[in-house]
């Protein structure tokens, strides 16, 4: 299973903050995940759609689309970051 | 080397006392404070609510502090950032550097606030007159990191910019 985490705007506006998804052979990076995500339609293909700026760290680690994903990983997708 | 991240308001001058005191090898402190204003791109702010990811957020700061230990000869630092709701003049941000003479701890403390505002996840949520919104992240910040790393191989010289 993977956990996969939602913040600020991604999480209102995709209505969720977490959930879990099974891997499968489509679904076993980064980019893979994006697809499985965008394929259910608005509200998904459109917040994570490929021009918006989603970062996403795979156990608290910055990602990239190449990055591998694991049994019992913990994946966030988040907007750019504006603290301070 | 602290990290927090807090709901609670901190005091400064507690702080760097905290940092400093009894080390006879510090010979400069340098400081940086962040509060909430009551403007924005042009409109009023009521108050905030800093959201972020616990347990990768605190990482990323210590990592943020690491890498200017490694870029310059600095003795301790300090990083205190506030989570959840926050109104105009409170403070959001305190970053603490101590080291032997002023240069290293004006860039060391310049380069972490820095990379805190583009590299550690906190996101703002501002409540203007018009509704509550995301604050998007700047260009100009992206660029104030950027600076840093053509200026890795002459760290403890402040970038004139």
């Amino acid at each position: 299973m993977l956990k996969v985490l939602y913040f600020a705007r991604l999480r209102e506006s995709l209505g969720t903050s977490s959930e879990e998804l099974e891997l499968s052979p489509a679904l076993r990076d980064v980019a893979g995940l994006m697809e499985r995500l965008r394929s259910r339609g608005s509200p998904w293909s459109d917040e994570l759609a490929p021009g918006r700026t989603v970062r996403v760290s795979v156990n608290l680690e910055m990602a990239e689309a190449a990055t591998p994903l694991r049994d019992g990983d913990e994946v966030a997708l988040f907007p750019p970051v504006t603290g301070g | 080397m602290t990290v927090r991240v807090q709901t609670a308001d901190f005091d400064a001058g507690a702080e760097i006392l905290g940092l400093r005191r009894g080390d006879p090898k510090i010979g400069a402190i340098a400081s940086f404070i962040g509060l909430v204003r009551d403007v924005n791109d042009g409109e009023s702010v009521k108050g905030m609510i800093l959201e972020h990811y616990p347990g990768m957020t605190e990482k990323a700061l210590e990592e943020i502090v690491s890498e200017a230990r490694s870029r310059w000869e600095i003795l301790d630092a300090l990083v205190i950032h506030r989570v959840g709701p926050l109104l105009p003049t409170d403070q959001i941000v305190l970053v603490v550097v101590s080291s032997a003479h002023r240069g290293e701890a004006f860039a060391a403390c310049e380069f972490i606030m820095d990379y805190l505002k583009t590299r550690a996840p906190f996101w703002k949520k501002e409540d203007t007159a018009q509704g509550s919104r995301w604050v998007d992240a700047r260009a100009s910040d992206d660029r104030s990191a950027g600076r840093w790393e053509q200026e890795a191989e002459v760290p403890a010289i402040r970038p004139s910019r």
